[in-house]
């Protein structure tokens, strides 16, 4: 919350004037553009500071098209040419880059006529003092409204007195953002309606996380406003404190922290906190729902889309697992005296092909795009693995036919959900790349304990010393086979039993992304 | 002259950060370095013709390298592009 401060980029109006003298047009323009390289090259060593390499890079491409050489013969020819003032030459050249880049087919390459623009009007200034560039002066904190931004203004802002940022034009994916967003500046971009509203001197509120913009707020609004900051504020310290520690043993294995998603919107919570992958993809929700079977198409966007979010973090999808509490009617199937034992999961993957070959198409297509796992629910015997193997390795070689591109060497897995799994875990081992203990099931099963039965709650215990022996069990013989092992269900993020896990060789360790942090703040302090 | 086809594997294609990468790979190579790529060719060490290719997943860019090292720049490319694109 603060006042709007206005700010106008420079460069309104460039003279167009007829010169004489091309040599000494020539010189002021390389003059200039050694002093633009100069500043560029300045706030690049800044944003390296401030943001770190990778979003910084933009200011080396920035210099580099500043020296490019298409760009800079063209600027010459028109000086040399139509015997025009450099800064002329520069702005026209520019405009005519940029609207190379708007014609482009993809949104993203449209977007870089702001970098174009941005270079040609730093060079402009470097030729003409008057049109000075750069961010406004601000006497007091304050909110910056502008028409749009560009990456350098954005970085040159002096960011003690820079509260937030609306901006009418540029797109969530522009530089500015990104950068705006990495500096942990709250920005609304693209603010189409009530931009007229935005006077100097009026007071607003800026919600960068929803994307609202609040003008003159009553007291209400502004109490409201005053909690969600304090508790935003608390929840940054404590994630920038852990957020991006990892949890290493004495003995020097490092536990990954993952996260459980059951929606492909969760990805973002899942980054928010700073889990080391996704460790639960629960698939269900594309079955549950709905009227109809999700189509391959419907399945492989989802899928993709959390793959290509996860940047390369690894992305464990387990496949449907339907039957029992979670019930799709179109499927009709019928009712059961005991669903927990019943028709459910890879249960009916092996049954109804037709329905396991269109996930299996759906995730194997998605698997280009980032780091995807698969893992069967529900596994008894080691012919259900290899039959459920099989039917990959059928979908591979079928996309292979109709060159469609799949990621080499996906890990397979299963959950460690049934004691017979457990007891079968050496075997189980040698033909798969993990395990995953979802004690959820494994407690129900171990314990003969209904887990929607309120009578016998209180018998339905995760940490009893059966489900332990088990879970250790399992993990020997993970260990024993080189295959490591993790912790999917909700005694995941029990931390009375974090020490036992860890003690165990646990893996990893898979929560709610709302827990992801807790949990690591508490592996780390277990193994200080 | 030495040929070599790449395809982008990157699912956001060449952006600015990639293309900047590429073009500062082919500015340290001594031969001269294009890339075509449907039928448009670019000077590999320019960047805005590098961009204004457009290169999308999947594409296939056809790199021409020629000069007197140009065995051992197309590893350097082929290698870059494994590692980056």
């Amino acid at each position: 919350m603060g006042r709007v401060a206005f700010h106008r980029s420079g460069n309104a109006q460039i003279e167009k004037r007829r010169i004489e003298d091309v040599k000494g047009e020539l010189s002021r323009l390389e003059t200039a553009k050694k002093e633009a390289l100069g500043f560029l090259n300045e706030i690049y060593l800044t944003s390296l500071k401030r943001v770190g390499e990778k979003d910084s890079m933009i200011f080396q491409i920035h210099m580099m098209m500043l020296q490019d050489e298409d760009f800079l013969d063209a600027i010459k020819n028109k000086i040399e040419r139509e015997q025009v003032n450099a800064e002329y030459a520069v702005w026209a050249v520019g405009q005519e880059f940029a609207a190379r880049f708007a014609q482009m087919d993809s949104e993203y390459m449209r977007g870089r006529q702001a970098d174009v623009i941005d270079i040609s009007k730093r060079l402009i200034q470097y030729l003409d003092d008057r049109m000075a560039y750069g961010p406004a002066q601000m006497d007091e904190p304050s909110i910056l409204a502008a028409e749009d931004l560009s990456p350098s203004e954005t970085m040159q802002m002096d960011k003690a007195k820079l509260l937030a940022i609306i901006t009418r034009g540029g797109s969530k994916t522009s530089h500015s953002a990104i950068l705006s967003r990495t500096m942990g500046i709250p920005s609304v971009v693209g603010l189409e309606n009530g931009f007229e509203e935005l006077k100097n001197g009026v007071t607003v509120i800026v919600d960068g996380t929803s994307g609202e913009v609040i003008v003159e707020p009553d007291e209400n609004a502004v109490a409201d406003y005053e909690k969600q900051r304090k508790e935003y504020l608390d929840s940054q310290q404590r994630l920038r404190q852990v957020l991006t520690s990892k949890v290493v043993t004495k003995d020097g294995r490092t536990v990954a922290i993952n996260a459980n998603i059951g929606h492909p919107g969760d990805v973002e919570s899942v980054l928010k906190n700073g889990a080391d992958g996704i460790g639960l993809f629960r698939s269900e929700f594309l079955y549950m729902g709905h009227d109809a079977l999700p189509s391959e198409e419907e399945q492989f966007q989802a899928y993709k889309h959390v793959l290509e979010k996860m940047d390369g973090k690894p992305v464990i999808v387990r496949t449907f697992d339907i039957g029992a509490d979670k019930r799709v009617p179109y499927l009709n199937l019928p009712e059961e005296d005991n669903p927990a034992l019943g028709y459910r999961a890879i249960r009916i993957c092996l049954n109804r092909k037709e329905l396991f070959w269109t996930q299996l198409r759906a995730l194997l297509r998605a698997s280009a795009f980032g780091n995807l796992e698969i893992m069967f629910p529900m596994i008894i015997s080691v012919d259900e693995l290899t039959a459920a193997k099989a039917m990959v390795e059928e979908v591979k070689s079928s996309l292979a036919a109709e060159s469609i591109a799949v990621a080499q060497d996906i890990k397979i897995g299963i959950m460690v959900e049934t004691p017979a799994a457990v007891m079968m875990s050496e075997e189980l081992a040698e033909e798969c790349d993990f395990f995953s203990v979802g004690t959820n099931d494994l407690t129900q099963y171990t314990l003969a304990v209904d887990r929607m039965n309120g009578k016998i709650s209180k018998l339905y215990n995760p940490r009893h010393p059966a489900v332990l022996k088990m879970i250790r069990m399992a993990a020997e013989n993970a260990h024993k086979a080189g295959i490591w092992i993790g912790i999917c269900g909700e005694s995941a993020a029990d931390p009375e039993l974090t020490e036992a896990y860890l003690e165990m060789g646990i893996d990893e360790l898979s929560v709610a992304p709302s827990s992801v942090l807790e949990l690591r703040d508490h592996c780390l302090n277990l193994v200080k | 002259m030495q040929n070599f086809v790449y395809t982008v594997t990157d699912p956001e294609g060449l952006h600015a950060r990639p293309a900047g990468l590429l073009v500062k790979c082919a500015q340290s190579c001594g031969s001269d370095v294009k890339i075509t790529l449907n039928g448009r060719t670019a000077d590999a060490k320019r960047l805005f013709a590098v961009m204004g290719l457009c290169v999308k997943q999947n594409d296939q860019m056809a790199f021409a390298v020629e000069g007197s090292d140009e065995a051992a720049d197309c590893e350097k490319l082929k290698a870059f592009c494994e590692a980056n694109l």
